[in-house]
C-alpha cells in the first residue's frame, strides 16, 4: 500500500513521504496548512488512490471525543420504559455507534478523516490519545470491548486555530502543506483544467501571484480559490488579454469575487491599482 | 549518527521525544524512505517536527549535523554504479553493429573509462547544477543511445543536491516564532488569545425549560439542554504610550484592537513608561479626563487578567523614586503602584515589544522584570503563547 499521488491530487514529494510513513507505521498523519490548500481532498485523494472507504468525522466546537465512540440514548430509553416497548430490556440499543466505532469495525482498512480537529474543545485530542493509539476502547454500558480488526488509516486536519497537546503530537505525523509555488501550481491546474489555454493560464497565474502578494489582505486567496475563478474564466469565455489589459476600465481583475471574499480586500486591491495606474501615467 | 541528529535537535530546543525518535528508526525499518536523503529528510521531518514554527529551526539543525552527506553518494555514483549500469544498459539495448564501433573507440574498458572521466570533469564544472546531464547530448555518448534509464543516474545524484537545498532553502523561515510580530502574523497570535478566551463546549441542563416541556408532553420526558455560558476572561490592557514607545504602539494596537471582539470584558487605559497614580482612556485629554489608579483597583475585581503593553525603556529613577516621572510631581514611586497591582491581581504579564536579547542592557527593563516577578514577555509569536500561558495558570 503506497500513495503516489492521484490523477486529480499533485502530491509533492514531502506528503508522499508523509502519507506513506502514517501508512506503513498505521500512525495517524496531521496535517496543517493554510485554508484551501487540500488537506481534506487528501483523505479523500488516499482513499481513492488505495480504493478504500472513507469515513469522515467533521468536527465542531460542541463535539466530543465520547461522540467519536459512542453515545448512550439515555433519554429514548426512558421514554420507551414510560411507553413499555420491549427494546428497553436490552441496553444495546440504546448505544449509538460514533465515527470511530465505525472505522475500528469496517470490513475493509478504511481512512478515517478527523476534519478541524482544532475546532473541539480544547481537551478533545486528549480524549482521544488512548483510542487513536491503541485502536480500542470499552463501552462501559454493554461491557464489550471494541477493537479494531485492522487499524484504519487517520487523518486529522487542523486550521490552528488552537494548539494541540504534546502527547497527542508526539503520537502524529505531521505534515505542513506549503502553498504551492508557480511550477506546482502550474501541475494542479493541469490537474483540473487539462483544456484551459496555456497563455490564459499564464496570465491567469500572474493575476493570482500578484494578488497574493499584495500586503495586508484579510484572506489571501488560495488554490481552491484559484480553481474556482479559473472555472469562470473558462465559463465566462474571458480572452488572455482581458486579464492583461492594465490601462482598461478595470482596476482589478474580471470576476473577482471568487478569489477576494471581502469588501474591505476589494477596496484596498482597487486602491492599490488606482495607485498603481496613476504612477504608470506620470 | 541519527542518536548525534537526535540530541542536536534537543539542543536546538526542538521539542522531540524518545518515542517520536523510535517511529522514525521504525519507518526507516519498514523502508518508508528507501535509501534517498531526499525522502529521509521528508520523513525526519514528519515525524519529529509537529508544529510549523519549529520547521526553520528542523532544517537547520538538519542543514548543520547532515553536512557532507551528500558529498558521499554523489562520489560512489560515479565511482561504481555507472559501470555496472552503464555496461549492463548497453549489452542490452546496443545492437550488434554498434557494439563493434565501441570496440573500435577502445573497447568497453575505454569507454567506460572516458565516460567515467566525462561525468567527473562535468561535475566539476557544474557543482551540483541540475542540467550537466542534458549536455550528454552533445557528448559522443549520446551516439550510442544510452536511454532514460542510464540517465536517470545522472538525476539520482541531482536529486541528492536538491535535497540539499531543500532544507538549506529554509522556507519556514517567517512561521519561526522568534520573529517579531509583524502585521501578517498578528492574525496567528491574536489565535493564542482567543484559545484562552473560549475554554469547555459543555452543555449543560436546562432545568425550568425540561420541566416545562415536559410537563406540556404529558409527562413524557423531554430533556433541553443549553450551551454553558463561556468567554468568562476579563482583561485590562495597559499600553505605555509616547516617547520610546511610538514606534512599537501601532503594533499593539493591532494586536489588542482585533482582541477586542473575542473578549467580553476587555478594559485599556494608556499610562506614560512607569504606572502612576494616574491612567487615561483618550490620548487627546490624557491631562483633563483622568483615571485614578487607586480607582482602577477597586473597579475592576482581582479575577481581571492584567496586561502591560510597554518598552520598559528609561531611567530607573522613574521607577524607583517618588518624583521621578518626566511628566508630573509624582508623591509615590511608580514601583509601589506596580506592587499594588501584582498585590491586587493574581495574573499580571508585561509584554515588551523590545528584543528579548537587548534587555539585559537596559536596567530598567531588569528592575520591572523583577517587579512583575519574571512575567515579562517579549511581544513576539513565542512571547504571546507563554505569556498566554501564564495567564491562564
Amino acid at each position: 500500500m503506497k500513495f503516489t499521488g492521484t490523477d486529480s491530487y499533485v502530491a509533492s514529494d514531502d506528503l508522499r513521504v508523509a502519507v506513506n510513513a502514517s501508512i506503513a507505521l498505521q500512525r495517524p498523519l496531521l496535517i496543517k496548512g493554510e485554508p484551501g490548500t487540500g488537506k481534506t481532498v487528501l483523505a479523500h485523494e488516499v482513499a481513492k488512490a488505495l480504493n478504500a472507504p472513507i469515513i469522515e468525522w467533521h468536527i465542531k466546537s460542541t463535539t466530543k471525543a465520547q461522540q467519536g465512540l459512542y453515545e448512550y440514548d439515555a433519554v429514548s430509553r426512558l421514554r420507551d420504559s414510560q411507553l413499555g416497548d420491549e427494546r428497553v430490556k436490552d441496553i444495546s440499543n440504546y448505544i449509538k455507534r460514533g465515527k470511530l466505532w465505525e472505522a475500528f469495525t469496517s470490513k475493509e482498512r478504511p481512512i478515517l478523516l478527523i476534519d478541524e480537529i482544532d475546532k473541539a474543545d480544547i481537551e478533545f485530542p486528549n480524549d482521544l490519545l488512548l483510542e487513536l493509539d491503541r485502536m480500542e476502547f470499552y463501552v462501559y454500558e454493554t461491557q464489550q470491548v471494541i477493537k479494531a480488526d485492522q487499524r484504519p488509516i487517520v487523518m486529522i486536519t487542523s486550521n490552528n486555530e488552537k494548539e494541540l497537546p504534546d502527547a497527542f503530537l508526539r503520537r502524529c505525523f505531521f505534515h505542513y502543506i506549503r502553498f504551492p509555488d508557480r511550477e506546482t501550481m502550474t501541475q494542479i491546474v493541469d490537474v483540473h483544467f487539462p483544456d484551459l489555454q496555456r497563455n490564459l493560464l499564464r496570465e491567469a497565474l500572474n493575476v493570482f501571484y500578484d494578488i497574493r502578494e499584495v500586503p495586508g489582505l484579510k484572506k489571501k486567496p488560495s488554490t481552491s480559490e484559484l480553481l474556482d475563478w479559473l472555472k469562470l474564466l473558462m465559463v465566462e469565455d474571458m480572452s488572455p488579454e482581458s486579464l492583461r489589459s492594465k490601462d482598461s476600465k478595470q482596476l482589478i481583475p474580471p470576476l473577482h469575487g471568487a478569489l477576494l471574499k471581502n469588501e474591505q480586500d476589494v477596496h484596498l486591491f482597487e486602491r492599490l491599482a488606482f495607485m498603481a495606474r496613476r504612477e504608470q501615467r506620470q | 549518527m541519527f542518536v548525534n541528529f537526535f540530541f542536536e535537535l534537543r539542543q536546538a530546543k526542538l521539542p522531540v521525544s524518545i518515542k517520536e525518535y523510535l517511529s522514525l528508526m521504525d519507518a526507516m525499518d519498514k523502508g518508508v524512505a528507501e535509501y534517498s536523503v531526499d525522502d529521509f529528510y521528508y520523513l525526519s521531518r514528519a515525524a519529529l517536527v509537529k508544529d510549523e514554527r519549529n520547521l526553520d529551526k528542523f532544517d537547520r539543525v538538519f542543514g548543520h549535523v547532515f553536512k557532507g552527506l551528500e558529498a558521499l553518494p554523489a562520489e560512489g555514483i560515479t565511482a561504481e554504479i555507472p559501470e555496472e549500469w552503464l555496461r549492463k544498459l548497453a549489452e542490452k539495448l546496443l545492437t550488434e553493429e554498434e557494439k563493434k564501433q565501441i570496440e573500435a573507440m577502445g573497447g568497453w574498458e575505454k569507454l567506460m573509462e572516458t565516460l567515467k572521466k566525462r561525468l567527473e570533469e562535468q561535475q566539476k564544472r557544474h557543482q551540483g547544477g541540475s542540467k550537466w546531464i542534458g549536455t550528454a547530448g552533445t557528448s559522443p555518448f549520446g551516439a550510442y543511445g544510452f536511454n532514460p534509464e542510464g540517465v536517470r543516474i545522472g538525476q539520482d545524484k541531482n536529486r541528492e543536491g536538491r535535497a540539499v537545498k531543500v532544507w538549506d532553502k529554509r522556507e519556514y523561515k517567517n512561521l519561526d516564532d522568534t520573529v517579531e510580530i509583524g502585521t501578517r502574523n498578528i492574525k496567528i497570535a491574536l489565535r493564542r488569545l482567543r484559545k484562552f478566551a473560549r475554554e469547555g463546549a459543555e452543555v449543560e441542563l436546562d432545568m425550568p425549560d425540561t420541566i416545562r416541556s415536559t410537563a406540556r408532553n404529558a409527562g413524557y420526558l423531554d430533556i433541553k439542554m443549553v450551551p454553558e455560558r463561556r468567554n468568562k476572561v476579563k482583561l485590562l490592557l495597559l499600553f505605555d504610550i509616547g516617547g520610546s514607545m511610538d514606534a512599537h504602539i501601532r503594533v499593539c494596537e493591532e494586536l489588542f484592537s482585533a482582541a477586542r471582539t473575542e473578549f467580553k470584558h476587555l478594559e485599556f487605559f494608556y499610562f506614560h513608561n512607569c504606572l502612576y497614580e494616574k491612567l487615561w482612556k483618550d490620548n487627546r485629554r490624557r491631562h483633563v479626563d483622568t483615571f485614578s489608579t487607586a480607582q482602577l483597583l477597586h473597579t475592576y475585581p482581582p479575577d481581571y487578567k492584567i496586561i502591560f503593553v510597554g518598552d520598559a525603556s528609561m531611567s530607573p529613577y522613574e521607577i524607583a523614586y517618588p518624583g521621578g516621572s518626566v511628566e508630573h510631581w509624582n508623591e509615590e514611586a511608580g514601583q509601589v503602584w506596580i506592587q499594588r497591582m501584582a498585590d491586587t491581581y493574581r495574573s499580571m504579564v508585561w509584554l515588551n515589544p523590545v528584543p528579548e536579547r537587548h534587555w539585559s542592557y537596559t536596567p530598567s527593563i531588569q528592575l520591572l522584570q523583577q517587579l512583575s516577578s519574571n512575567r515579562m514577555f517579549p511581544l513576539t509569536l513565542g512571547g504571546l503563547d507563554s505569556a498566554m500561558k501564564e495567564l491562564s495558570k
